[in-house]
């Protein structure tokens, strides 16, 4: 009897996966630094000392800075399915943050019809599966 | 232009790149015995030996500086070893030159070998969560053509460049390779066999994107006094190494990294990361980048070389194409770059590399490089940035 899948992040506390998913990073709540992947200990800005870092949902919107694609099967760990499927990768800036952060564009993005400073916004989606989890990631969709 | 900290450049020599199917230590030691009697010296003379480190050819490569040495026979040499990624090859020339300039020894012999596996560089391996290299191939398939065509394509659409533009850098150092013997890759190409070449990251083709090589690079080293007390009357010296970190906030992204710094509390600095690199090593040297004959750089991938164009400061941003299509950068040029035929025509060794470049710009500022010589080359800049913050730029005179 067919079974669904339990869905589980494919990595611990990067993101939220309701229905307005977002990135997880951290900011410093002395000079307001953000950070992702989050930084808990100690704030990287070196003119700050700041130790307080707090848990933060990163802006779920942002433009492309640049794209590009696979069209070849990335080694291991990447975790393909077979036959492997071409897909696009997205460098996007989030304003509020003043930071660029990448993540897989969704499956059948065409790389050609994209434009540096176009609107995109996060999803969740499935990254890989094995016998008992769908693991799932984030990824950009234009808008 | 000579500084009071400058170092003799001896002795340059090579292991031919190819993919040999070799142990690294061979190679190395090649390359060792060829600087040696480049410098007209022996390994009895060698005082101090500084390696660079290979990760993926288990505990030899992570402890180069005494491989080599061992290789070479145990004298009781001081050595060390030590990994920047791609920048290994000049954080172990600025090692050796620091203990030439500090006194503790007079000549050194560095050292960088790899031996590389097929296709696409992958993580160490092991399952390690916590460790952003893994993490980007396992969460996103980001090998380093993604990252090298991120910023291809963000030349397109900042500055107009064109595919063929990018393939024409390759054509340009497919052709200045022809004639070097320690090049992996000797065959002339055009624009259109690059551009028929299969895209393997949009906007970049196969042809574009370096390979990964077996190859082995060595320098001998020595303070000025020892050229000098043997006879050598103007040897080629080491003016200047870079070796510095990005500045917070840096506002670009980089391998292995999933963002950049936030640069929501600390404006961005005006210089870029890459742009700092070469800053440093021209400030170190007291010259600017209109001083440079010649320049070897770090063309991971065809687009890559017009950034670094405009990192060094060889045109404004957003120029290198012009540069490029303008023949200053061929040569014969106002500017050539990469005569060896770079990574295009070498592939990378990743620890030999940037040793690698030194070597050439000796041979260029010496006058020896047959079939690819820069006529008059008297100043060389190489330059190369190396994953996790480190940069890598060397300044060659005579």
């Amino acid at each position: 009897m067919p079974q669904t899948k339990e869905r589980v992040p494919a990595v611990e506390g990067w993101f939220t996966t309701g229905d307005s998913p977002a990135l997880l990073g951290t900011r410093c709540t002395t000079c307001g630094t953000y950070f992702f992947p989050r930084e808990e200990s100690l704030c990287r800005n070196p003119d700050c000392d700041g130790r307080d870092l707090e848990a933060v949902e990163l802006s779920r919107r942002g433009r492309l800075w640049s794209f590009t694609d696979n069209r070849y099967q990335p080694p291991a760990p990447y975790v393909s399915p077979d036959p492997f499927v071409p897909y696009a990768i997205a460098a996007v800036e989030l304003a509020e943050e003043h930071l660029v952060v990448l993540g897989q564009l969704v499956p059948g993005t065409d790389t050609a019809a994209l434009r540096a400073g176009q609107e995109v916004e996060l999803v969740v989606g499935p990254l890989y599966e094995d016998d008992d989890h769908e693991y799932v990631v984030w990824k950009w969709q234009p808008v | 232009m000579p500084t009071n900290r400058d170092v003799a450049i001896l002795g340059a020599g090579m292991h031919p790149w190819g993919k040999w199917g070799r142990n690294f230590v061979e190679y190395g030691v090649v390359a060792a015995q060829a600087a040696l009697a480049d410098a007209g010296l022996s390994w009895a003379d060698v005082e101090y030996v500084s390696g660079a480190d290979t990760i993926r050819n288990g505990y030899p490569g992570f402890i180069a500086g005494a491989t080599f040495a061992q290789a070479l026979g145990w004298k009781g040499n001081r050595v060390s070893s030590c990994y920047a990624a791609c920048a290994s090859g000049a954080h172990a020339v600025n090692a050796a030159r620091a203990q030439i300039l500090a006194g503790f020894c007079e000549v050194a012999l560095v050292v960088g070998a790899d031996t590389t596996p097929k296709g696409f560089f992958a993580p160490v391996g092991g399952e390690r969560r916590d460790d952003p290299d893994w993490l980007r191939f396992h969460l996103l398939g980001a090998t380093n053509p993604t990252y090298f065509a991120l910023y291809a394509r963000r030349r397109m659409e900042q500055y107009g460049a064109t595919a063929a533009d990018f393939a024409r850098v390759k054509v340009k150092n497919a052709r200045h390779g022809l004639a070097n013997p320690n090049a992996r890759y000797r065959k002339e190409v055009t624009v259109e066999e690059v551009l028929a070449s299969p895209v393997v990251a949009d906007p970049l083709h196969l042809l574009e994107i370096c390979a990964t090589s077996d190859g082995a690079a060595a320098l001998v080293l020595t303070s000025m006094g020892f050229a000098e007390r043997h006879g050598i009357d103007r040897p080629a010296r080491v003016s200047a190494v870079s070796t510095v970190t990005p500045t917070f906030p840096n506002s670009v992204i980089e391998m292995p990294n999933f963002a950049t710094d936030s640069g929501a509390a600390v404006a961005t600095p005006e210089r870029t990361f890459r742009d700092s690199i070469a800053a440093a090593a021209l400030e170190e040297a007291g010259i600017g980048p209109e001083d440079l004959d010649v320049a070897e750089v770090y063309d991971l991938s065809s687009a890559l070389e017009l950034d670094w164009y405009e990192n060094i400061g060889l045109c404004k941003e957003g120029e290198a194409e012009r540069l490029l299509n303008d023949g200053d950068t061929t040569i014969g040029g106002r500017i050539p770059v990469n005569p060896s035929g770079g990574l295009a025509c070498f592939g990378e060794a990743i620890p030999a590399q940037a040793i690698a470049q030194v070597c050439e710009l000796t041979w260029q500022v010496r006058g020896q490089a047959a079939g690819r010589q820069v006529e008059g080359a008297r100043v060389g800049l190489s330059i190369n940035q190396g994953l996790f913050g480190h940069g890598s730029s060397v300044i060659v005179t005579r």
